[in-house]
């Protein structure tokens, strides 16, 4: 029979194919695909162009990669896409900040039909209509639902956007000669550590804020000494992954502002707050949005992901080239390289458009009442998970604002259950896999010790919840019955535990398989000599 | 039963359900939760979005409706290129890529999400072989960002803060990679040859100063050439204390020599033409190569995914040298990193394990066979140029048209109307090649193709 229901513990084992690298499975002579033929006057030419290519040129020796017939390489990766825990397949809540929402399957299919794939960037504007037509309607979506004035949607991701927003804010600098007066930026310790990265690659000298110990929120006192003219802007998320939404966030930009900054609102999760509050009343002159987050579009193993930049009127010149304008009188779409201090480009082309066009179709299917409605049930979901672990043995939340109910996640702590029987989040981590399930820490510094991030989105129901939470309580309850199966965990997952010792060692590491033959014979015996 | 719509994608909308979980939360009503939000900051009533298409069926009706204005390289004959092409994308590919349990993962551990890490790792380790070199990176953005990246990357390894880039560079990547390196390197262009394109020896020499920390040039160039002094210019950079950093086409190197044969240090490019539909320029992977030197491992800002053993004798995998990362050191590490293209990084392994050595070199040799043969039916066309500037070619041709009399933006209007995607417009970012345009021809295109492209182009330009 199927899982009980009420107990809600699946007797779960995920695929284990032991398959061998692919180099392995090579068979000399084998075919996977075969390339079109030319013609007898085309390979004429190319006999003669060959022959013709410089010494030097033509490479000596062939690649050596596989050589494998093409059933085998389906096989090959088919197996390894069943070694891989999808969203689709388990209750994917334990990825907080992450936003790991259902992506509908009508919108991969739309983003995948050749009327989406089959596009050269370059073509005759006439040609590309309609996904110019939906980047400029999206982008008038994202504007409504945050306030600012104009969108590029170009960046591959929500690091990439950070990148370009920090572009923009040097540009902003540059362009007011305050290169050497404006040289600071400040966010918070729990704002994405690609926020601080950006800054500093960017050349500003980097400050930053810690939580306030009763409120949970960012230190309002240092925040206060920390602004100053010096200040070039604000970089910050808001809520924040402890999941609390930072009620004085207005008094944070007006003080920047006060300084002659301006203020980037990281919104790469706005979850919680769709058509409940937005980028342009907080007081921010930037934002992005994670459409591979928020927007539903699917992660894809880390990737393809977009995300998108909004700016205020007075910072749409430094935008990134080209945007997507409208001719009101010929109803023409096309590409804008208007602004006029431009950072230029910051992705080749123009954006991610399978990833635009599947948000185009995910707001479009929810419209204003839907979305409010996601912001609302992903509170509930995530108010109701944090009551329950709250309640469970050894598990706790950093001791902010106590009382408060939360937004859409909340960063909670293993600190007692490792205290009490030497079983921190690590070991729950490695013991999660084998109940089909899925827990991060957070980023880091962990300043929450023993930290783990849940985020339940609006796309599960409560019996999905509960059964995550079932899975929680048992490897708890496993913590103080048995704690030494667990240090060996994972036992019902693909592979045992990895000695990540070799990762970190210059003499053992090997990032390829050449690396691997050159440093190993077998199965990691060192080669001699 | 309740009237209250409940959205398909949303369960807990239910009102019973609803009800069941603000009770078992202690809480009046889901208003309760935002009462943290200052009144000054709330939306006043619903956002003003449009109406929506709540069915599956409307809403697919409608966004096919905006999608069928599109016309595309399928339907169209289509010679663009200039760093996004009309490859062949292998049903497989699509297949993999298309698969639920890749395309829905994000950041599992190497346990549960043992299959992509394993499928990366295979990726660097094919990518390794085509680029001969012995580390890669699980795919950034795209080309641009590599680009921009192995050339900080060679100004913290050589601790020098200036970089000589060809000025025959894809004029968007100079602008990626000009502002990329802005504040803390400098940017300076170094000429061409007008009649053959090739770096000039003598500029790059009189510009090769001790704050030099990489010179940089593609191969095959934007405009299409092969640039062939490679070891001259990686010679240059070395005997200065520079690193060589080189921009390839990975569709090129299954017959044209990989750059880190003649002296590049790092190699970089976009994998694109390795199993990726166009998508408009959307759907790119950028790569770095490197030598096995823990001095180059030690500056990439990306995931590098190794092979490590496990307590059973399996194959495991994990992050190498994850300290580097962002993740771990905040302002204090190599750059940045995030979610970039790693569904295309598996795509691109899919490709290379189909294709295997000889795929690759049937796969060059067919570029190449495509483009000397157009460069044979177009020359003969009466006022047209071919090559506009360059010696030996790989997939793409600068075409010239300042014999017709005629504009680029004429001839490629009047091609269009015969279903004709015409070669990109050089004429504003290389002003000295006149009227010219750059032509792609990769395997997918026919002699046919190329035969109507010529007979097409005879005819508009004698109009």
């Amino acid at each position: 029979m199927g899982m009980d229901m009420k107990e809600k513990i699946r007797d779960f084992h995920q695929a284990r194919w032991d398959e061998p690298v692919i180099f392995e499975l090579s068979a000399p002579g084998e075919r996977g695909i075969l390339v079109p033929e030319g013609g007898p006057e085309v390979e004429a030419a190319g006999k003669e162009a060959m022959a013709a290519l410089p010494a030097g040129m033509l490479r000596a020796a062939p690649p050596a990669l596989p050589e494998m017939g093409q059933m085998k390489v389906v096989k090959h990766f088919l197996r390894l896409s069943q070694e891989n825990l999808g969203a689709d397949f388990n209750i994917d809540i334990g990825q907080g900040t992450c936003t790991m929402k259902y992506s509908p399957k009508v919108n991969d299919k739309l983003a995948a039909s050749p009327k989406v794939a089959d596009l050269h960037p370059l073509q005759d504007e006439s040609t590309l209509q309609g996904a110019l037509e939906i980047l400029y309607k999206t982008e008038q979506l994202l504007k409504s639902i945050s306030g600012l004035d104009r969108f590029c949607l170009h960046p591959g991701g929500g690091s990439q956007a950070l990148s370009g927003i920090a572009a923009i804010i040097r540009a902003w600098v540059d362009d007011q000669g305050l290169q050497d007066t404006k040289d600071e930026i400040v966010t918070t310790i729990f704002s994405h550590p690609s926020n601080p990265a950006v800054a500093k690659l960017k050349g500003f000298k980097v400050i930053t804020i810690y939580p306030d110990p009763v409120t949970g929120r960012p230190d309002f006192e240092a925040f206060k000494a920390a602004v100053s003219d010096r200040t070039a802007a604000l970089m910050i998320t808001n809520p924040e992954d402890i999941g609390l939404y930072n009620d004085r966030i207005k008094e944070f930009t007006d003080l920047v502002h006060a300084h002659g900054g301006i203020c980037s609102y990281d919104q790469a999760n706005a979850n919680g707050i769709l058509g409940i509050t937005r980028a342009k009343e907080a007081g921010f002159d930037l934002c992005f949005f994670n459409i591979h987050k928020t927007f539903s579009s699917p992660h894809g193993c880390g990737g393809p992901g977009c995300g998108v930049i909004g700016v205020a009127e007075h910072l749409v010149p430094y935008l990134p080239i080209p945007l997507v304008s409208h001719c009101e009188k010929g109803g023409r779409y096309y590409l804008d390289t208007d602004p006029p201090k431009t950072v230029g480009k910051i992705k080749d082309f123009y954006g991610v458009l399978p990833a635009v066009v599947r948000a185009y179709a995910w707001i479009m299917n929810l419209g204003a009442e839907g979305l409010l409605e996601v912001a609302r049930v992903s509170i509930l979901n995530n108010n109701y998970v944090f009551r329950k672990v709250l309640k469970m043995k050894g598990a706790g939340a950093p001791p902010y604002a106590e009382g408060e109910h939360r937004m859409e996640q909340v960063r909670y702590s293993f600190q007692r259950l490792k205290d009490e029987t030497g079983i921190g989040f690590a070991e729950v981590q490695n013991r999660i896999f084998d109940y089909a399930g899925h827990i991060w820490s957070s980023h880091e510094p962990f300043i929450v010790p023993e930290p783990f991030t849940i985020e339940p989105t609006e796309s599960y129901s409560k019996d999905e919840l509960d059964e995550y939470l079932a899975i929680l309580g048992r490897i708890v309850e496993e913590a103080y019955a048995d704690p030494e199966m667990l240090k060996h965990a994972p036992h019902r997952s693909v592979i045992h535990h990895v000695d990540h010792d070799y990762l970190d060692d210059p003499k053992r590491w090997a990032i390829t398989w050449r690396m691997y033959k050159k440093r190993f014979d077998g199965y990691f015996e060192p080669k001699k000599g | 039963m309740s009237e209250k719509f409940v959205h398909p994608y949303i369960p807990n909308s239910a009102p019973e359900v609803q009800a069941e979980m603000l009770k078992s939360i202690g809480a009046k009503d889901i208003e309760e939760f935002f009462a943290c939000i200052p009144e000054a900051l709330r939306v006043k009533g619903l956002l003003d979005l449009p109406k929506p298409f709540l069915s599956e069926a409307s809403l697919k009706r409608h966004v096919e409706g905006i999608l069928s204005k599109n016309r595309t390289s399928g339907e169209l004959r289509c010679f663009l290129g200039g760093g996004c092409w009309n490859h062949h994308v292998p049903a497989v590919c699509d297949e993999v890529n298309g698969r639920s349990e890749f395309l829905t993962a994000y950041a599992g551990e190497p346990y549960e999400d043992h299959g992509r890490f394993q499928a990366l790792f295979e990726y660097e380790s094919l990518m390794a072989e085509l680029l001969d070199v012995d580390v890669v990176n699980v795919p950034t953005y795209d080309g641009s960002q590599a680009a921009a990246t192995a050339l900080r990357m060679a100004g913290r390894i050589t601790k020098r803060d200036e970089v000589l880039v060809a000025d025959t560079t894809s004029p968007d990547r100079l602008s990626a990679i000009t502002g990329y390196l802005h504040p803390d390197m400098k940017v300076t262009l170094v000429g061409h040859d007008p009649k053959s394109g090739l770096m000039v020896g003598s500029d790059l020499a009189a510009k090769m100063t001790d704050r030099v920390a990489a010179v940089y040039f593609e191969n095959p160039s934007y405009l299409g050439f092969i640039e062939t002094e490679g070891k001259a210019i990686s010679g240059a950079a070395h005997a200065k204390g520079a690193l060589c950093v080189v921009y390839a086409d990975p569709s090129s190197l299954g017959v044209l020599t990989p750059p880190s044969n003649y002296g590049a240090d790092l190699t970089c490019g976009d994998i694109q033409p390795l199993g990726m539909h166009m998508h408009m320029g959307g759907a790119r992977g950028g790569f770095i190569g490197a030598p096995d030197d823990e001095k180059f491992i030690e500056e990439y800002p990306s995931r590098l995914f190794g092979i490590a053993p496990t307590s059973h004798r399996e194959w495991g995998f994990g992050d190498v040298a994850w300290e580097r990362t962002s993740f771990a050191k905040r302002e204090n590490a190599k750059e940045f990193v995030g979610t970039a293209a790693a569904l295309w990084g598996i795509t691109a392994a899919v490709y290379l394990s189909l294709m295997g050595p000889a795929g690759m070199k049937e796969l060059g040799t067919a570029c190449m066979a495509r483009t000397a043969y157009a460069v044979k039916r177009l020359g003969a066309v009466k006022g047209v140029r071919v090559p506009a500037i360059g010696g030996a070619f790989f997939k793409e041709i600068p075409v010239n048209f300042d014999g017709t009399g005629k504009t680029v933006k004429e001839i490629n209007k009047a091609l269009l109307e015969k279903g004709i995607l015409g070669g990109h417009d050089l004429s504003k970012a290389f002003p000295a090649l006149g009227q010219s345009a750059l032509y792609a021809f990769t395997e997918v295109v026919t002699q046919d193709d190329i035969d109507t492209l010529a007979d097409a182009l005879a005819a508009v330009t004698a109009r």
